[in-house]
């Protein structure tokens, strides 16, 4: 039990930690990559231009 | 009138059939069990299931509903039924809910309204207000709002024919079922998560439903960009679904017995607990009324998002950062102190998001801030914006183990929980209920704007005096547990905190009565509006008239 523990702990301290941080750096760089810009620009007139 | 019978569709007769066999399963568990209280339950599920298999039936008889067309003339053939009927709802339960928040308050203050009778005592009404307020009042604007703004943003009809019913149907039929068994006294003890294990059965498969309508109209939009209110409403139901599941593994006693046992042990019992009830204030009260945010402000503002890309980053963090910020509860507990000092920190990370997107919302007004003073239905909402900013930096600084040794357990807590409650979620729900009740019964405008500014006032007034109570009676009762006299005993027995806190528990009350009149005023408001009225008034308060120069 006690080694179970561990090595889970040892998997969230390593492996899920880089993996976390890396998935939200991949998100920060989808917002403020320059080529988004245009997209993100018509996404915000969305609720503006409606039926 | 000539009425033309039409043929089941096949997921009508899916639907009959299912309605049929739960009524039948739930009237046989209701005649065998040995529990009075868990027998009602079984025959109000019966009773809504043959009403349903009754009324899918029924409909094709008369030619009514059935596969309605996608769009008419080339533009999207909303369907916004199931949306006013969960308007409707929410304005029904948060009344409910207010009333029986100031029936607490005033049980507190004097315990005679607890009415020395077993359904009407404190412990059994208090999560009745809490599950009306958070889950019926909450849950209902937030089952409107996203099926109103996933259709909008997609241009797309909703997914689904009976699908979108049985979401707020069945969702309020949960509410129904859990809200009495408190009453009757059938409670798991969880907080925000009380019902027993066949309420969470039957939810589940609601919110199972419910995100599959929503995927499916997503997978419908015109528009190739996903926008951005849709994304926290899907933060917000996945997250549910996985919050509800974790936290309810329990195995009943018997399938005729309303009892279940948590599967859980000891502090991983608490700390699933925590995990829960911190998500479901992160997810539920906050990432799906930023949803509402995201499309109500900018909608009623007139003005695009003041930052689309702060909006993916306050997304992202947001959710990154809020599911390790649970164990912040258990401070001081047999939880491991490594556990204690993580939930600390994400807490105080949280900070950044939550401004973040408080900032985004605000100045989603620049260039329009005239309309604050113009338009009372856009200043509740950023007003509910304030209040958003206020308690997110309250609740990091009551994370901090230092400072939640003086809060936790007293009533700094309840004052924090309702400044998000009431100031955040409850205007943020009523800016959007304001404008979608016009929108939705076709009204060029609301009854009247002047009694909007009612609302705003009294209830401001209201939040105000109830938040201040209860920061001065908590800090109170925090500072009066730990005082030592010189000897080293404790000073203050703790029937003499009581005592102390009766006065402030007077002022809440008074606060919670006057936020109950606003929304009685509010509910009044929209009545005349669906009913077609509009009362004569000066177009705009305070509006500025043109006068020549001299």
């Amino acid at each position: 039990m006690a080694s179970m523990y561990a090595y889970l702990a040892g998997i969230a301290q390593s492996v899920g930690l880089v993996y976390f941080v890396a998935m939200f750096l991949l998100a920060v760089a989808y917002a403020l990559w320059p080529s988004n810009r245009t997209r993100f620009e018509r996404a915000a007139q969305t609720p503006l231009n409606e039926d | 009138m000539a009425v033309t019978e039409r043929t089941l569709t096949v997921g009508e007769t899916a639907g009959a059939i299912l309605c049929g066999a739960f009524a039948l399963a739930a009237v046989i568990i209701a005649g065998l069990t040995h529990h009075a209280g868990y027998s009602f339950h079984m025959l109000v599920f019966a009773a809504a299931g043959a009403w349903g298999c009754f009324t899918i039936i029924n409909r094709a008889f008369d030619g009514v509903g059935g596969i309605e067309p996608l769009e008419i003339d080339g533009k999207p053939n909303y369907n916004m039924a199931p949306v006013k009927f969960a308007t409707v709802a929410a304005m029904f339960w948060g009344i409910a809910g207010f009333t029986v928040g100031l029936l607490i308050a005033l049980q507190l203050a004097f315990p005679a309204f607890n009415l020395d009778l077993p359904w009407t005592n404190f412990g059994r009404m208090r999560p009745l207000h809490t599950s009306a307020v958070i889950f019926a009042f909450g849950g209902n604007v937030l089952l409107a709002t996203s099926f109103y703004v996933v259709q909008k943003t997609s241009r797309a009809r909703l997914a689904g024919n009976l699908s979108p019913w049985f979401v707020v149907l069945g969702y309020n039929l949960f509410i129904v079922i859990a809200g009495t068994g408190y009453l009757l006294g059938i409670t798991q003890g969880k907080e925000y998560a009380e019902p027993e294990w066949y309420a969470d059965l039957f939810l589940t498969i609601v919110w199972v439903t419910y995100l599959l309508v929503f995927l499916a109209t997503l997978w419908r939009r015109k528009e190739p960009h996903i926008y951005v209110a849709n994304w926290f409403y899907l933060g917000f139901i996945v997250t549910i679904a996985v919050l509800h599941l974790g936290n309810n593994a329990a195995i009943p006693v018997s399938i005729l017995s309303p009892k279940s046992y948590i599967v859980w042990s000891g502090v991983q019992d608490a700390m699933f607990q925590w995990w829960y009830g911190h998500n479901a204030v992160g997810f539920f009260l906050t990432a799906g009324f930023l949803a509402i945010m995201y499309y109500f402000v900018p909608k009623r503002a007139e003005r695009p998002v003041y930052s689309y890309r702060l909006s993916i980053v306050h997304f992202w963090s947001l959710i990154f950062l809020y599911i390790w910020a649970g164990p912040h509860h258990l401070h001081y507990t047999a939880l491991p102190d490594w556990a204690q000092t993580l939930g600390m920190t994400f807490s105080i990370m949280l900070w950044m998001p939550s401004w973040g997107g408080m900032i985004n919302g605000m100045l989603t007004l620049a260039g329009a801030w005239d309309k604050l003073r113009t338009d009372p239905v856009l200043r509740m909402m950023v007003v509910s914006l304030a209040f958003y900013g206020m308690s997110t930096f309250e609740g990091p600084l009551m994370s901090i183990k230092a400072v939640n040794s003086l809060s936790h357990y007293t009533d700094w807590t309840i004052g924090h929980v309702h400044s998000g409650a009431l100031g955040w979620v409850g205007y943020i729900s009523f800016g959007a209920i304001y404008c979608l009740v016009p929108w939705l019964w076709k009204k060029e405008r609301l009854y009247s704007l002047k009694m909007v500014e009612w609302h705003f006032w009294v209830s401001t007034i209201g939040i105000v005096l109830y938040i201040s109570a209860m920061w001065v009676s908590g800090i109170m009762q925090g500072l009066m547990w730990r005082a030592y006299t010189s000897l080293g005993f404790l000073e203050y027995s703790f029937v003499e905190t009581t005592a102390a806190m009766h006065p402030y528990y007077v002022i809440r009350a008074m606060g919670g009565g006057l936020f109950l009149a606003g929304a009685l005023i509010m509910a009044f408001n929209l009545w005349m509006t669906v009913r077609g009225h509009q009362r004569l008034e000066e177009l705009q308060v305070g509006s500025p008239t043109i006068v020549p120069a001299e």
